[in-house]
Parts: C-alpha cells; sequence; structure tokens
C-alpha cells in the first residue's frame, strides 16, 4: 500500500475575509454583490496621489482571531509592500505584512488521538493584508473585466505548521478553524462567498523520515471537501511519481474538481520575486500591551471551552455536544431552549430534531427560525408536566411553526391539551373495542401484543390527547 | 494692477492689498498672466507651465471676490496667485507629473495642501514644468521639454521643481508649491535665487502628491521672499488624517509679516491641526547685535569641502559673518556620515519608487499602448513609451535592490546607514546647536545638456539629499551671486523646529539685504 510507503505531510494557508464594514485602507463599502466598481474611491482604485489609513476595526478582528488561535500577538508589527503586476491589483502591490506580522506562535486541537490526547495543529503566524480584486475572464469576448469592489478588502492570512498527515486531518483543521472564527464573530467564513480560501501545501516522504520532501501548493479548491480530494489526488500523484523514479517539483497546481484532479498553475508561481519592503506610507502598527490583554480578557468563549461547559451543566454526551456547538447560533439556540425548560436531554432531542430538520427542509439559518427558545422551551414544559402527550407536541410545534404563535396557545386551540380523565378515556376505549370488533377480540382472549395497535387506535381516536399511560393501564384491566 | 506693483509685492502685502478692496482678485490674477506673457513663460521661452488656464482662473477668484462683497473672512492669501508642481493633484487642471504616462490625467480629487490653500483665499493659476516624475535635478527630464533659468535662459532652473523655481523667480506668482524627496526644492531655489523650503517629514501632508519615494517625499514651498514661504508653509503645515504618516504635532505661526499685528488664522478645513499663537521672530527692523543674540549656528565640515566652488565658498562665509554680527556663535561641527547620502539615497530612493510607479500600468488611467497580444506586451508597451530614461534607469534600479538574494545587501544596509545619518544629525542639535549653515549646491546653475552622466547629475544633490534621509527641516534662501547666477545657503534645523529655521532665515535675509542678489 502507498499509504505505508509515504506519509503525506500538509500544511495549510487560509486567507479569511474580515467581518468590517469598510475596507482595509479606505471608507469604501465591503459589502458583497454591489454592481462592478461601485465600492470604490481614489484610494482602493490606486489614483496617483491617494494614501492607505489603517482601518481600526480590521485591527480589532485580526488581534480577536489571532488571540483565538492562542497565537501571541506582537507589540509591533510592520505592514510590507508584496510588489507584482496583475490587473486586478490596483497598486502593483498588496499591501500586507512579512518579517513582522501581526501575530505567531498559536495552535487547535482538532479532535482526540486513540490515546485520547489532543490532536494539536500548530499555527505559524496570522498577518493582515488587503484582497485583491476580481479578474472575470469569461464575460467578454477576447478581453478581461476587472472589478474593483474587493480590492481592499480587509483579509487574515492564517498559516499552519505542515502538521497534517491525512486529508481527514485537513479537513478536520479546517472544520475547526471555521467554527472557532464563528465563534469569535471575526468573519462570515463562506468559502462559497469567497469568505474563506484555502491553499494547500503538500509533501510526501518516507515515514520516519524527519526531513521534508519538495511541496506543490494545490489552489482553487471551492469546499473542504474539495480540498480532501485535492489532498488526495495530489498526495497519488506524488507516490506514483517517485515510485516511477521520477522527482516532485516544486510548482503550483490548480484542483478541478470536474475531473477530479490538479493541473499546473499558468503562472510560474516559483519564479516570482515580490520584491517585500516595508510600506512606507504607514507606520508600524503599535499595539498597547494593555489593549490586547483586554481583548483576550474580553474574547468570546471558544468551543472546547463552550462544549465543557454546557456538558457539565446539562449532561450532555461528547457527541451530543459536537452537534449542537457546531455553530454558535445553535449552540445559542440550544442552550437557551435547555436553561428555559430546565431539560438539556429533552432540548437536545428537539433541537436536533425537528428543529434541524425544519431548517434542513426550509434551508433556513437557526437565527431566522420562526420558533424562538422561549417558545420551544414552552413545549417542552407542557409535555414534562402532562398537559399535552409527546405525540400531540410534534403538532403543536408544526403549528407553532406555521403560526407562529406560542405553544400554549396552539394546544389550547387545538384542543390537543392532554385529557388525564377516566371517564373520558375509558369511553374511547369502548369505543375502540366496538369499532375494531376482531381485534378486541383476539386482545381480549390474550393476545397481548396487539395493545400497542388499541393504544394506537385510542390515541388517533382522541386527536393525541389521551394520556397513553392511563389507556394502557385501562386495556390491560380490560384483558384481565 | 499694474504688472510691476504686482511682481514688487509679497503675498502678504498682496493679500492685503485685495482685503482692503484696494485690487480686486481678479485683477491680480490678470497681472500674473500678464507679467506670465511679458517674461516668456510659454512653452517657446521658459517653458514654466505645463498647464494655465486664465479664464479659468479669472472665474475662480469670483469665490474670493463674493467673500470680499459680503465683509465675510477672505482668508490670509485673499487672492494671492499660485502656481503648483504637477506631481499635486489639483481639481480643474491636468495632473500630469510631466510624464508622457499621464498625458492629459486630471485627477478627480484634489491635494490636501491645495484645499488648504484655496480655503485661505488663494487662487491656483498653473501647473509647473518638472522632472519627470520629480526624478532629476535640472527640469531636463520633463516630457514635455526643458524649464529654462529666468536668470540666464542657457541654464537650468534646477530640479525637479524647476517650473515652480522660475514661476516665483521670474515674477509671476509670490509663492509656488513644489515637492521634495532630496532637494528638489532647495536647489531650484538656490539656482533660481528664490526662497526654497523643506518641511519636516510629517509636517506637510503627502495626501495627492504623486508619490515618488513615499519616505522621504514631501511638499515643499518656494517663495520670493521668507515671509512668502512662510506664510504658504503656515497654511499647508498640520496633521491630516487621510495621510497617516502626517504629524500631529502644532504648527506654530511663522510669518514676518504678522509681527505686531493681530494675526489671522490660518484656516485648515480638514483639521484638528492645533495652532500656537506664537509671533514669529523678535526681529527688531534693521537687523542688529541681538538679533540671533544665544544662537549657535553649527558649520558642518564635511559640506565645505575644498572641491567647493570658492565663490560659493566666500558668499557662505559672508552670511556666517552675517550670523555672527547678529549676536550668534558659529561653531564648527561634524555630521560624519553626511558622504553616505548619495549612495544610500540611490538605493532606498529607486526602491520605493519601483513599487510607487507600479501602478501606471495601463489598465484603469493614463497612457495604454496595446499591441494586441495579450497582457505583458501590454505593460511593456506602455511603461516602455510612457516613462523617460531617467525614470526607467530608477525603476530598474529600484527592482534590482529590492530582488530577492539583493535586498539586504542594499536597501537594508542602506536603510541602516540613514539611521546613522540622522543620528548625526541629532547628536548635533543634541549638543547645543540651534541650526546648521551649509552651501545649498556645490555650484551654481549649469547651462542645459551640460550634464549627460546621471552620477555627476546625482551630485547636484549632495548637500541638501541628507535633510531628507534625516527628515529634518531645511531651507535655501539666496546669499549672493557667481558670474551673475544665484547661489543658495541652507539652514537646517531640527525635526518640526521650523520655527527657528524661519528665525534664522528672516535674520540673514534681512543682514544680507540687496547683497543677496550681488
Amino acid at each position: 500500500m502507498t499509504r505505508d510507503r509515504y506519509e503525506m505531510v500538509v500544511g495549510l494557508e487560509v486567507h479569511v475575509q474580515l467581518k468590517t464594514r469598510s475596507k482595509a485602507f479606505c471608507g469604501c463599502s465591503t459589502d458583497f454583490g454591489a454592481a462592478p466598481n461601485v465600492n470604490t474611491c481614489p484610494v482602493c482604485l490606486a489614483l496617483p496621489g491617494a494614501l492607505p489609513v489603517l482601518n481600526e476595526h480590521a485591527v480589532q478582528l485580526a488581534t480577536r482571531a489571532a488571540l483565538g488561535l492562542g497565537c501571541t500577538v506582537n507589540p509591533i508589527s510592520v505592514f510590507a509592500r508584496k510588489n507584482y503586476f496583475y490587473p486586478d491589483l490596483p497598486k502593483g502591490y498588496q499591501i500586507s505584512q512579512f518579517d513582522q506580522p501581526l501575530a505567531t506562535g498559536g495552535s487547535i486541537a482538532i479532535g482526540k488521538d486513540e490515546k485520547g490526547d489532543d490532536v494539536r495543529i500548530g499555527i505559524t503566524r496570522l498577518h493582515m493584508e488587503e484582497d485583491a480584486g476580481k479578474s472575470i475572464h469569461d464575460r467578454y469576448p477576447g478581453a478581461t473585466a476587472i472589478d474593483l469592489n474587493r480590492a481592499g478588502v480587509p483579509l487574515i492570512e492564517i498559516v499552519s505548521e505542515p502538521d497534517m498527515r491525512s486529508a481527514g486531518e485537513a479537513g478536520s483543521y479546517l472544520r475547526t478553524l471555521k467554527q472557532i472564527l464563528q465563534y469569535l464573530d471575526v468573519s462570515d467564513v463562506s468559502m462559497e462567498e469567497g469568505s474563506l480560501r484555502v491553499d494547500a501545501n503538500i509533501s510526501v516522504r518516507p515515514p520516519g523520515q524527519s526531513k521534508l520532501g519538495v511541496k506543490t501548493e494545490v489552489k482553487n479548491m471551492n469546499s473542504f471537501s474539495a480540498v480532501e480530494r485535492a489532498l488526495e489526488a495530489e498526495y497519488e500523484r506524488q507516490c506514483a511519481l517517485i515510485d516511477s523514479g521520477g522527482k516532485v517539483e516544486q510548482q503550483t497546481l490548480l484542483w478541478d474538481g470536474g475531473r477530479g484532479a490538479v493541473r499546473p498553475s499558468r503562472t510560474k508561481e516559483g519564479s516570482h520575486d515580490y520584491r517585500y519592503f516595508p510600506e512606507p506610507d504607514l507606520r508600524p502598527l503599535i499595539l498597547d500591551t494593555g489593549w490586547i490583554d483586554d481583548a483576550r480578557k474580553n474574547l468570546s468563549e471558544l468551543p472546547d471551552a463552550r462544549k465543557k461547559r454546557v456538558g457539565e451543566e446539562f449532561g450532555l454526551a461528547s457527541g451530543e455536544l459536537d452537534q449542537l456547538m457546531v455553530t454558535p447560533a445553535l449552540a445559542d439556540y440550544y442552550e437557551a431552549v435547555a436553561r428555559q425548560s430546565r431539560d438539556g436531554k429533552g432540548a437536545y432531542n428537539w433541537v436536533m430534531g425537528e428543529v434541524s430538520a425544519s431548517l434542513r427542509a426550509s434551508g433556513q439559518d437557526i437565527t431566522q427560525f420562526r420558533v424562538r427558545p422561549a417558545d420551544l422551551a414552552q413545549l417542552l414544559n407542557l409535555v414534562r408536566d402532562g398537559t399535552i402527550s409527546h405525540t400531540a407536541a410534534k403538532r403543536v410545534f408544526a403549528l407553532m411553526l406555521e403560526t407562529g404563535k406560542p405553544a400554549a396557545q396552539v394546544a389550547a386551540d387545538e384542543g390537543l391539551v392532554q385529557v388525564g380523565d377516566e371517564g373520558a378515556i375509558a369511553g374511547w376505549v369502548d369505543e375502540v373495542l366496538h369499532e375494531h370488533p376482531e381485534e378486541a377480540a383476539r386482545y381480549l382472549a390474550g393476545e397481548k401484543k396487539l395493545q400497542g395497535v388499541l393504544v394506537g387506535f385510542v390515541m388517533k381516536k382522541s386527536k393525541g390527547r389521551a394520556d397513553p399511560k392511563r389507556v394502557n393501564q385501562l386495556l390491560s384491566a380490560r384483558a384481565g | 494692477m499694474n504688472v510691476a506693483d504686482y511682481t514688487r509685492l509679497g503675498a502678504a502685502a498682496l493679500s492685503g492689498k485685495v482685503r482692503s478692496g484696494e485690487v480686486a482678485p481678479s485683477e491680480v490674477v490678470r497681472a500674473a498672466f500678464e507679467r506670465a506673457r511679458d517674461i516668456g513663460a510659454g512653452p517657446d521661452a521658459l517653458n514654466i507651465f505645463l498647464h494655465a488656464d486664465e479664464d479659468a482662473s479669472v472665474t475662480e477668484t469670483k469665490e474670493v471676490q463674493e467673500h470680499l462683497d459680503s465683509a465675510a473672512d477672505v482668508g490670509i492669501l485673499a487672492g494671492v496667485p499660485i502656481a503648483i508642481k504637477d506631481n499635486i493633484a489639483s481639481l480643474g487642471l491636468p495632473t500630469t507629473c510631466a510624464s508622457r504616462i499621464l498625458g492629459g490625467y486630471v485627477s478627480p480629487f484634489e491635494a490636501t495642501v491645495v484645499t488648504r490653500l484655496r480655503a485661505n483665499g488663494a487662487v491656483i493659476i498653473a501647473k509647473t514644468n518638472m522632472d519627470e516624475f520629480a526624478m532629476g535635478s535640472s527640469t531636463e527630464n520633463s516630457a514635455f521639454g526643458p524649464t529654462r533659468n529666468p536668470h540666464d535662459i542657457r541654464c537650468v532652473p534646477g530640479g525637479s521643481s524647476g517650473g515652480s523655481a522660475a514661476a516665483v523667480a521670474s515674477g509671476i506668482t509670490p509663492i509656488a508649491l513644489g515637492s521634495e524627496t532630496g532637494g528638489s526644492v532647495r536647489q531650484p531655489a538656490a539656482f533660481c535665487g528664490v526662497v526654497g523650503v523643506k518641511p519636516t517629514y510629517g509636517r506637510v501632508s503627502r495626501y495627492g502628491l504623486v508619490a515618488f519615494a513615499s519616505s522621504l517625499d514631501q511638499i515643499g514651498v518656494l517663495g520670493r521672499t521668507v515671509d512668502d514661504a512662510a506664510i504658504a508653509l503656515e497654511i499647508i503645515a498640520g496633521f491630516d488624517k487621510s495621510d497617516s504618516t502626517s504629524s500631529d504635532a502644532d504648527v506654530p505661526i511663522y510669518r514676518v509679516s504678522a509681527l505686531g499685528k493681530p494675526a489671522p488664522e490660518a484656516r485648515q478645513p480638514d483639521t484638528e491641526a492645533m495652532r500656537i499663537g506664537r509671533s514669529p521672530v523678535p526681529l527688531p527692523p534693521p537687523p542688529g547685535p541681538e538679533t540671533l543674540k544665544g544662537i549657535v549656528i553649527g558649520k558642518p565640515k564635511e559640506y565645505f569641502p575644498d572641491s567647493l566652488d570658492p565663490s560659493i565658498k566666500s558668499h557662505c562665509e559672508r552670511a556666517l559673518d552675517r550670523f555672527r554680527s547678529m549676536g550668534a556663535t558659529v561653531r564648527d561641527v561634524s555630521l560624519p556620515r553626511s558622504p553616505l547620502a548619495i549612495p544610500v539615497y540611490y538605493v532606498l530612493a529607486p526602491a520605493e519608487a519601483s513599487s510607487n510607479l507600479a501602478r501606471f500600468d495601463g489598465v484603469r488611467y493614463g497612457l495604454r499602448v496595446d499591441p494586441g497580444k495579450g497582457l505583458k506586451p501590454m505593460y511593456d508597451a506602455t511603461r516602455s513609451q510612457g516613462f523617460g530614461a531617467e525614470v526607467t534607469r530608477r525603476i530598474l534600479l529600484g527592482t534590482y535592490v529590492l530582488s530577492a538574494g539583493y535586498y539586504d545587501a542594499y536597501y537594508k544596509k542602506a536603510q541602516a546607514v540613514r539611521t546613522l545619518i540622522a543620528d548625526d544629525f541629532r547628536a548635533v542639535f543634541a549638543d547645543g546647536v540651534h541650526a546648521i549653515f551649509t552651501p545649498t549646491t556645490p555650484t551654481p546653475a549649469f547651462p542645459i545638456g551640460a550634464i549627460s552622466d546621471p552620477y555627476e547629475m546625482y551630485l547636484n544633490d549632495i548637500f541638501t539629499v541628507t535633510a531628507n534621509l534625516a527628515g529634518v527641516p531645511a531651507i535655501s534662501v539666496p546669499i549672493g551671486r557667481v558670474r551673475r547666477l544665484p547661489v543658495g545657503g541652507q539652514i537646517i534645523a531640527a525635526h518640526f523646529d521650523e520655527y527657528t529655521m524661519f528665525r534664522v532665515a528672516y535674520a540673514l535675509e534681512a543682514a544680507l539685504g540687496a547683497e543677496a542678489h550681488q
């Protein structure tokens, strides 16, 4: 097997668009989807004489991200120019950071190994930079169109250590990273909208060898699973190349999802010399250590900490927590339901059951979901105190979703309030036995397994209002 | 307005006449254009202006007139015509940097300095000729032909702000704006016999100045007198939120014309810059033995080499004698790393230029030459045809020194030496010296076409470039003539101490009197 002879070594470079209202170095809007070149000004068009001014909010968000990823935020960092020519790069250089980045030396845990220890992936550095514009090659025949709305939008680049040993680990790293950035509320982290982009560096080497093999850089993946597939494909290609006596060449490759293979990029990335030097139009970024400490103190709760706390408070298993805590919004929803219903398990069942199913069906986000946590908690409370049956609860939920009314009102309006009254239940039982003489006869003759069927008939007749426990008791009594 | 009167009056006096209603701003502007015609400012003679529009300028005076008519405050430069170097963005007139690559380009926004001048009643009448992208010391590198020196049309006016210096020297405007990267205001000021100021780095907003070498660039002022330059600097100086490298240091009143009178405030429409109501110079006219009492003038030996033109040397000695006679102490000092300035400058400035000029790529504005063979041939053709030889040379030089494998040996080393050069200045000023006096240039103006070796041309900046590298303020004032051509003396002060620089300059100007032009 290839896998025994070669170890995969992966490091990822992730670009994340920060959630600011205006661009990194000018006041233009960062709105996604505006008409081409509307969100531009002399600064982001690089008109002669224009100068950049750093957006403080971008620094706040980048710092928050760095702290959340366990990085050391450097009190002094320096913006640098990365020089290259391309039509969608108006200044002919990108303002980035080079030898003095905003933050260095973090790590994140992406899961547990066989021994139960954290699998940690190192973060080499996190730096701030600006985005380029967009080149549109397929709109006008024989010409390239340029949209500079995105030019100057603030990004952070998060560079990992080459710590990942499989495509699966790379996928876990990306999912964990995305989750942390969501919890920190620094980015929309949407690969579809381009607010999160991944470039992968991959090499192979014989197991036990400490020296890294020659790496290639794979770009153009539009989803996490595409990253995993691209890494698999590139791993196989490199292994096959070495097996056939060839050598891996350092180059940039593009993932072609349709073909399920990589192909060489037209630009010779290796030959680029970006001629970095300190950006003279911006002073070094000096962050007060007190300011950094405050940012650390005000950091929102991260996924692992939240799982631990919620797990202890509501007695959930690790797998259940993973499901609930996937996004901060879902976690917020769950916690509110669990707290207000004082029923962690019930809240879990509802959120991962009915709520998730409805969200999937409607394609909605939890933040727009019509049934608010307080309403769902009330429904849980009604079930627990016996006011409505579990069967009825599902109907009530469906109607809450449809009408937006609170649970108690829906239950009352629809006559779904559970009936515990012996007389009424006895009446429904009599009617059922009368209407189904054959089943009744067999049941009364001792065929106990029919009891479930008969309870079902009674529940149906009562429109779910009968207390199933009482129905069972009555039927058992009739059978003697 | 009588043209002879016009050319005799300084900015403060002109503005006074306009504010008192003695002359209309439109008459002042007409006089400026009449003077330009009389002197032959056009492309067939002195070739001072790249863009000027008399009717538009006269129309512009309407606003000043309306303020006057409604008795509103019109500002301390009410009706004063000003010429602006063509690398400073202005609305209305084009901004081409004397380059084919920006031929006809009109900026949709205005430089902060231009806005501030207009807010004080000034009227921008022209954009002046210059070395292309401010790269040069003679204005011969303009894509639109050289400017000639009004004192001798066979000679260069200096550069790169040659057009601005010539406009002031020929009496067309009392004030002009230039820009400095290595001496581009002071050197032409010296060659043309006018006053030229390079402020402290960060003193004046660079927003709207087309960048050459951002860490060295500063907008500077040229004036017929120290006071003309002082008024202009007072108005344009101060913090600007659009330029992250601009300083929020207080801006004192520099005008001697405000002495003894309630000084009207310079207005900054856009800023939080603070003013100190400190009147400039305790200068009792005529200057006497108390004028510079307690002032220590440093005379750095590195700026008086044996090879210095003896006539320039003797003019400098005369100036130093005047300082002594006004009560100042002249002290021999040393700026030992200054001789390294030219090589340092010609690593750092081209490095930044190679990046700053990358935006002229034919994609969004300016010249595009497209052979129709794709992107790279378009870039090649546009930039090859758009840039002149000197600009091309510096882009190549800068690209080279920033390249992988050369960065440490050139750019990084040059930055380290730059710090040492600045340390030398700090040490001298920390040691009790208030101002440093040097010749502005090693020679007077040279004939057009006389210098073809780029390195020989670069040596023109040998005495001026250190102030840019160190970031300190410096002024060139006329100190006499050599072979009928003007020469300048340079006064350098500590960071943000333009106040002292002007004080010493006023004293020297007053003490020399007519000798300054003899």
